[in-house]
């Protein structure tokens, strides 16, 4: 994902605004890391370049 | 089951829906498309707006849509998004489908419309609102077996007006594309 992605990203849940950590980029795009919403305390995967903004169970998939 | 069988190869829908979408999109839009599947539609906007962006709740249809060059987000339709959109698009699950023919895949997000065929079309329609801007466009694509009258009522129910804007006959059923927006003569200011 692009790093402007942000401007319209939202938690899934509660539709707050996330914080981005990255780990992994190239130039303007993210390849790993992490959005965090700080009202729910939640992680949402960024892998491969692809946010995973699903709720998190901790059984996925 | 390889990853290809998982994700909705393009058909008449996104055909016809592409063919609408192209008529209807403005190079200043931001585009959505929600549960783009394999990401052909969103691909063949990108570069005829000023963004397009691309949700799937599949891995793999998110991995397809990325592959195509769009930028995708793994999510429940708009669930993780905030928007504002000028146009947002969607092919959804639209056939009627009783519990005993499910098959439980991801193939089956693409398909399943619940009993009515418009489960999934209602939890999205509830959602629109929230993520279209205020003069924005919906272009949602339906059959005939989904009811397009009852469809419309949804649309209305949630304060938009819709019109069908273009249609393909198939054998035993027709598809539609529904184009709705605010109806702004009902807005409660």
């Amino acid at each position: 994902m692009r790093k402007n992605l942000m401007e319209i990203l939202c938690c899934p849940v509660c539709k707050s605004e996330l914080t981005l950590s990255v780990t992994e980029e190239s130039g303007e795009e993210v390849l790993e890391g992490s959005l965090r919403c700080p009202a729910c305390g939640v992680d949402y995967p960024i892998s491969e370049g692809i946010p995973n903004l699903l709720p998190q169970t901790g059984c996925e998939d | 089951m390889s990853k290809g069988d998982q994700v909705y190869t393009p058909a008449e829908d996104s055909f016809l829906l592409l063919r609408a979408a192209l008529r209807e999109v403005r190079p200043g839009d931001r585009v959505l498309e929600v549960g783009t599947g394999s990401g052909y539609i969103a691909a063949g906007l990108v570069g005829r707006a000023a963004r397009v962006v691309a949700t799937d709740i599949n891995p793999h249809a998110a991995a397809s849509a990325r592959a195509r060059g769009v930028e995708v987000v793994r999510t429940d339709m708009a669930a993780g998004i905030s928007g504002p959109f000028d146009l947002i698009l969607f092919n959804p699950p639209y056939l009627p489908t009783a519990p005993e023919e499910r098959i439980d895949d991801w193939l089956e997000y693409a398909l399943d419309g619940g009993p009515t065929g418009r489960a999934v079309i209602e939890r999205f329609i509830a959602d629109a609102g929230r993520v279209l801007a205020p003069s924005g466009r919906i272009l949602l694509l339906i059959s005939s077996l989904t009811g397009p009258d009852e469809v419309r009522e949804v649309f209305t129910r949630h304060g938009f007006v819709s019109f069908i804007v273009d249609e393909e006959p198939l054998e035993g059923e027709t598809l539609y594309v529904l184009r709705a927006m605010r109806d702004i003569c009902r807005m409660r200011l």
